[in-house]
């Protein structure tokens, strides 16, 4: 990857988890850990000439479509849909306020421009699946992405898409598994292991991919080879990243999963990401 | 007492109507969970099998995969048993449907205990209920095959989440000599003012010659098809309890949450006259013929002829 692309996305990453923080805090709810995990998954898609879509016009027929299946990591995508300027910044701290369009978790009802409400965990797949089967019926070559979180393979419902998708051959659907090893109880490993996950999608028939979840150079290239390869299976891209990541007390601890920063925590935090005087 | 000519099915009239307007609505997709050739879809499938989807029997996916169709623009019609379709899909259906915003029409046949010898876990007595908890769903329940072909062009014209509720056993012709029907009304059937009965599906026939058996008695009822559980029919519900100030309605539902619930509740609030719910009371049912378990659960004509007696004593 250039030196100069690689800026900018560690920038924007930045600028991103700077974002959360506040939102967060100020929110005084929500999800850091998860929302923070998928940081790099998000701003490679956007802004690494991954996705297709358009600045000027959010519901574009063409654009790819983006189903956030890990409902409860949606400040990471408020974040990031304002730094392409759909949502302007100030909306950002209304996040789980009253009259907000900015839900706690994604509803589309108030927020036109997501693709689905979700929340409860293991919908996304299936909602990707009638997008992929409908790109196929107009001949159109939208892709579709669903980000799943790790906790949402324990969903009967996540299987039974599976099952479908590589039976209908959808190769324009791509799973990403923002895989950070916890869910809301503990550690994956102890509630509900269910490794090996590559074996899991491979055995379902998918074309399976593990990288570093927070490498801009390894997402972009999976990205790219999703998207050009023109595989004739469903892709499941198991992202391998560490939840908390960027704020150091945040990092593996499960605490954060549902938990948001004191005032006195996210000044801490936002100092880690590179501010000098924050202020909440 | 009268007898009807015997019709087909509605999930019979659901299917041929499917098949007739997927040439004229061409975003028309159609989802079925390995039940096509109980609720029909079967039709559709073999004559557009490109737009037609069998997801096996995994109903969560399908609901999933009909809201992320209609997202695309499609007109997703997505069916199974009643009791398949709204139980095992409720919590997609809150979601990734109705909590999304999204049109898509569900049509699930199988309603009610006239299912028959399967017992109770193939019978659905809780679907109209549940579904009428949805907000901005349209819940309608045909009573016959000439009203389920209208009512099916209709949804696929119309905007909305939609529930349609068909039933196993051929159908009872109920309307012999009409095909136009106005959206949201009730049909005035009989006129009688003694009493009024309200109801819809395959207990309407029941209701019918329970009137006769009332009428044998001296006593005069009239008799509305109240295919529209949610929104219910207001304007004509309170005329009815103005005019004839009692009121019953009798449903192949559970007692709680039905179309008698609903009158309950809205005839409460606006003119409080005394309504008799005459439907399956806090249980589930069993294997049968569909008449034995009319008559054994409280709902056929017998039944209802005998309660509505007590009720205007």
């Amino acid at each position: 990857m250039e030196i100069s692309l690689k800026e900018i996305l560690t920038e924007k990453a930045l600028k991103v988890r700077r974002k959360i923080i506040r939102m967060l805090a100020k929110a005084g709810s929500g999800h850091p850990g998860g929302s923070l995990s998928m940081v790099e998954i998000l701003v490679t898609l956007y802004f690494a000439d991954i996705l297709r879509y358009r600045e000027e016009d959010p519901f574009w027929p063409e654009r790819d479509r983006v189903v956030l299946s890990k409902g409860h990591g949606v400040p990471a995508l408020y974040a990031v849909w304002s730094e392409i300027g759909w949502i302007p910044e100030h909306m950002l701290w209304t996040l789980r306020k009253i009259n907000s369009p900015l839900q706690g978790h994604p509803d589309r009802r108030k927020l036109p421009i997501l693709e689905i409400s979700s929340g409860s965990l293991g919908q996304g797949l299936s909602v990707g699946i009638g997008m992929a089967l409908a790109g196929k019926m107009d001949k159109k070559d939208y892709r579709v992405y669903v980000i799943m979180g790790d906790g949402e393979m324990d969903e009967g419902q996540v299987w039974e898409g599976a099952m479908f998708a590589n039976f209908h051959r959808l190769n324009n659907l791509t799973v990403i598994v923002d895989y950070n090893k916890f869910q809301l109880d503990g550690a994956i490993e102890e509630i509900l292991d269910f490794s090996p996950l590559d074996e899991k999608w491979r055995s379902f028939g998918w074309e399976v991919f593990e990288v570093d979840g927070h490498s801009f150079d390894e997402l972009k290239d999976v990205f790219e080879k999703v998207k050009n390869n023109n595989f004739e299976k469903p892709q499941c891209i198991i992202a391998h990243t560490v939840k908390g990541k960027g704020v150091s007390f945040m990092e593996n601890n499960n605490a954060f999963h549902g938990k948001a920063p004191t005032k006195e925590q996210a000044i801490e935090a936002l100092k880690e990401l590179g501010e000098e005087n924050p202020e909440i | 007492m009268r007898e009807f000519k015997i019709g087909k099915a509605t999930r019979a009239a659901y299917g041929e109507t499917l098949a007739e307007l997927g040439e004229e609505f061409r975003e028309i997709v159609v989802l079925d969970a390995d039940l096509s050739k109980s609720t029909h879809t079967y039709i559709f499938a073999e004559k557009f099998p490109d737009r037609f989807f069998n997801f096996g029997i995994a109903e969560a996916n399908m609901v999933g995969a009909a809201a992320g169709l209609a997202r695309c623009g499609k007109i997703p019609f997505c069916s199974s048993f009643a009791c398949f379709m709204v139980n095992k899909s409720y919590e997609q259906i809150r979601i990734s449907v109705a909590g999304s915003g999204l049109s898509v029409k569900f049509v699930a046949s199988h309603g009610g205990i006239s299912v028959g010898e399967d017992g109770f876990t193939q019978q659905s007595v809780e679907d109209i209920a549940l579904m009428c908890t949805f907000p901005d769903f349209t819940v309608v329940a045909p009573a016959d095959e000439v009203y389920t072909r209208w009512l099916i062009r209709e949804v696929a014209k119309r905007e909305g989440p939609f529930y349609i509720r068909t039933q196993r056993p051929k159908a009872p012709i109920i309307y012999e000599n009409k095909n136009n029907f106005e959206w949201g009304k009730y049909i005035k059937l009989e006129e009688g003012d003694d009493v009024a009965i309200f109801s819809y599906g395959l207990t309407v026939s029941e209701c019918l010659k329970a009137h006769d058996l009332l009428k044998e008695k001296g006593i005069k009822a009239s008799v509305y098809d109240a295919p529209f559980i949610k929104p219910i029919d207001e304007t004509t519900v309170l005329e009815v309890a103005k005019k004839i100030k009692r009121i019953v309605v009798v449903e192949e539902h559970l007692k709680d949450g039905g179309l008698g619930s609903r009158v309950a509740s809205f005839i409460s609030e606006n003119y409080p006259v005394p309504v008799k719910i005459i439907a399956i009371d806090d249980t589930y049912a069993e294997s049968g013929k569909p008449d034995e378990l009319f008559d054994k659960y409280g709902i056929s004509h017998k039944k209802i002829f005998e309660k509505i007696l007590d009720f205007i004593g």
